[in-house]
């Protein structure tokens, strides 16, 4: 048996913090999107993947992580904006149902197409020399990039805040989100927006892509796993809602280090048990409002 | 009285027939062996080196005139590394194309569902990739051959070497599924009765590459080495967590095996000074008379030397063909005899032999250590030590439930 330090349940603690911080970056853009559109985006995880394949692209022609970082995430923004275009617009008062189905039968077809231009076996590439190793925090060492992680969702998500919170184009996702039928009565082109949002939404899953490259290495299952692990911490903290979606990330980044830490068997299943155990309590979610899933 | 024209074209004829024998005793119909495998999926580049393997051996064989004068032809099928599927494939492959032979095969659930299907309709099964029940009660029949390692032989082998020189104190990091908990229990044994002690082992689901939470308990323990029974992609993402959180620099991090093509894809730099087991590297050609000629061929087929799955492959494929042509015959039970009557054979690497009992190929394994300056293009790993073929590193047949 390990004996259990405080510092260990520091270092634990902190690790789920970071990985939680990947969680709400993924899941903040599936959230957006669903919010706005109640589109459920299947895709999502594979944008991730084709956000990680950019990442790479763009490392190998301009050898710099930053253009990677910064022009990946604006590449798998222009696909979504394709998408939204050209796939999801027809389907629109239509079922969800189809919507649905597309975006689950296009994540496949992003996968295989990732394979016939950049080959089955998986790719690598490295962070930034100046991140490539550990810092001492006191109570552990930690990885440098982790690190990096961490202060970019926190810089994302501030952003995101001011926009939604602080411009127009934010006030009307939010009133859209709201009342789609009425800010359409004021005379506001809500299909700009919504084509605006699902891009923001894409693009923020390929900027978890091109962060998490160089954790996991790239390869075309990568977001299968991932979308998953999104679709519960969304659930959990409420369909649509961006609070409920990091705070839940962070939940869940916790859940799962903390138990990993006693009993690493469980770590997997205790996910969903947390899901299930806010479902029976508050049916839609930790902030969810209720009817909007439906 | 036979005139001038009938005696010329005769022979002519006879003439012919005697100065390319071969060529012309190849014209029967060809022996067809199926060779299902994941040529999709995680373990695909894998699949990938295995089809080399026996499409090189397909190569070889026919330009001797392939076997009892017929041609060789080797049918692959992509099994998904899903058991339903390889059966499937299996099936079709025996009752639609007349396969007399079955070869291929990878992971241990898949070889399984592949080899009910051979058992069912009789036909020689030589699987290609490891695993311990293949060749053990209930799962063999008398006529599925086992030519790869298997994780008891691999984790004896290696176990026992780097308890004795990387370090006592270990940890294990494994795929919770049926090969990283094989791996698991084998190092710990092995360890243990060799002096050392584990510290402790944790499970992480395949395909779920995050091993950041697991990482701070690891280096907390302060294990002298890291056993990462880590397959695949996976290996990826934790030869970088590891690296990221400054465990290489406390830690010797052995591989149950090291493949070319993975420290290719994770790079020189992360499988530096890491060891690992290995039924074949190619810079064995230096020492090895076999593989000499074997990775020469492959190199100017594929132009790129072979990684170590595709000498299973190759290996599998040409034990076939001496089976035939020991057997002088395509059945597959007369032909299982004459290899366990003719054990002994060495298609791509030193000497390797079937055990009778359990049809079980031994074979020697090498332990590679990652180089920190890679040679020419393909030049990963040194060949630090060899572990000679020894029916003691596997289970007995009576412990595989043979009595």
């Amino acid at each position: 048996m390990i004996d259990v330090s405080l510092q260990a349940l520091a270092a634990q603690a902190f690790t789920g913090l970071v990985l939680g911080g990947i969680l709400v970056l993924l899941a903040i853009g599936l959230s957006l999107i669903f919010g706005l559109m109640a589109v459920v985006n299947f895709a999502h995880g594979s944008l991730y993947m084709l956000g990680a394949y950019f990442g790479f692209f763009v490392l190998g022609l301009t050898r710099s992580y930053w253009a990677a970082l910064i022009l990946a995430p604006i590449m798998v923004g222009i696909v979504g904006l394709v998408i939204e275009r050209f796939l999801m617009r027809p389907l629109y008062g239509r079922s969800p149902d189809d919507a649905l189905l597309l975006t689950f039968g296009l994540s496949f077809v992003l996968i295989e197409a990732v394979k016939l231009v950049w080959g089955k076996m998986g790719l690598t590439f490295d962070p930034p020399k100046a991140f490539a190793g550990a810092m001492n925090l006191g109570f552990m060492s930690f990885p440098v990039y982790r690190l990096f992680i961490l202060a970019v969702t926190i810089v994302v998500l501030v952003a995101l805040w001011f926009f939604l919170e602080k411009t127009n184009v934010g006030l009307i996702v939010r009133a859209g989100t709201r009342d789609p039928l009425m800010v359409r009565a004021l005379g506001i082109d809500l299909g700009r927006i919504w084509w605006l949002v699902f891009g923001l939404g894409v693009a923020m899953a390929g900027l978890a892509g091109v962060l998490a490259g160089p954790l996991r290495g790239v390869y075309a299952d990568m977001g299968l796993e991932m979308i998953i692990e999104s679709f519960v911490v969304v659930v959990v903290g409420g369909m649509g809602s961006l609070p409920g979606a990091i705070v839940a990330g962070l939940l869940i980044g916790e859940v799962v280090s903390l138990t990993t830490f006693f009993a690493p068997k469980l770590a997997e299943i205790v996910v969903f048990l947390v899901m299930a155990l806010v479902l029976l309590v508050r049916p839609s979610g930790l902030f969810g409002e209720a009817g909007l899933a439906e | 009285m036979i005139d001038r024209r009938t005696f010329l074209t005769g022979t002519i004829g006879a003439a012919a027939v005697m100065a390319c024998p071969a060529v012309l005793r190849a014209q029967g119909s060809p022996i067809r062996i199926g060779f299902p495998l994941p040529l999709t999926g995680p373990f695909d580049w894998i699949a990938a080196d295995q089809q080399k393997g026996a499409q090189l051996a397909m190569d070889v064989l026919n330009a001797k005139g392939g076997a009892l004068g017929r041609k060789v032809e080797v049918l692959f099928r992509d099994d998904e590394l899903k058991p339903a599927v390889g059966a499937q494939r299996t099936k079709e492959l025996i009752e639609n194309q007349n396969v007399e032979f079955i070869v291929g095969g990878l992971a241990a659930h898949v070889q399984m569902a592949i080899n009910e299907q051979a058992k069912k309709a009789n036909k020689i099964f030589i699987s290609i990739s490891q695993s311990d029940e293949i060749s053990a009660k209930p799962d063999s029949g008398p006529l599925t051959f086992h030519e790869a390692l298997n994780p008891t032989i691999t984790g004896r082998s290696v176990g026992a070497w780097a308890v004795k020189n990387a370090g006592k104190k270990w940890w294990i990091v494994y795929a919770d599924y049926a090969w990283g908990k094989q791996n698991n229990a084998v190092f710990t044994d092995v360890v243990q009765k060799n002096g050392g002690t584990v510290l402790g082992s944790t499970p992480y689901p395949l395909g779920k590459p995050e091993f950041s939470t697991h990482l701070p308990k690891i280096q907390a323990a302060r294990p002298e080495v890291l056993l990462a029974a880590v397959p695949g992609n996976d290996a990826v993402a934790f030869m970088k967590q590891a690296i990221s959180f400054g465990l290489k620099q406390q830690t010797k991090i052995v591989w149950p095996l090291h493949f070319v093509d993975l420290a290719k894809t994770v790079g020189i730099d992360a499988f530096a000074d890491t060891y690992g087991g290995t039924s074949f590297y190619w810079e064995l050609q230096d020492s090895v008379p076999e593989a000499k000629h074997y990775v020469e061929a492959f190199t100017k087929k594929f132009n790129r030397p072979p990684d170590s799955y595709s000498g299973y492959g190759y290996s599998g494929i040409m034990e076939v063909a001496r089976g035939i042509e020991l057997a002088k015959s395509t059945n597959s039970d007369a032909v299982a005899t004459a290899l366990l009557n003719n054990p002994s054979y060495a298609h791509y690497k030193t000497k390797q032999w079937w055990r009778k009992c359990d049809r079980k190929a031994f074979q020697d394994l090498w332990i590679v250590k990652g180089r920190q300056q890679l040679k020419g293009e393909w030049g990963y790993f040194d060949v630090v030590s060899k572990v000679a073929a020894d029916e003691a590193l596997d289970r007995t047949c009576g412990e595989k439930g043979y009595a």
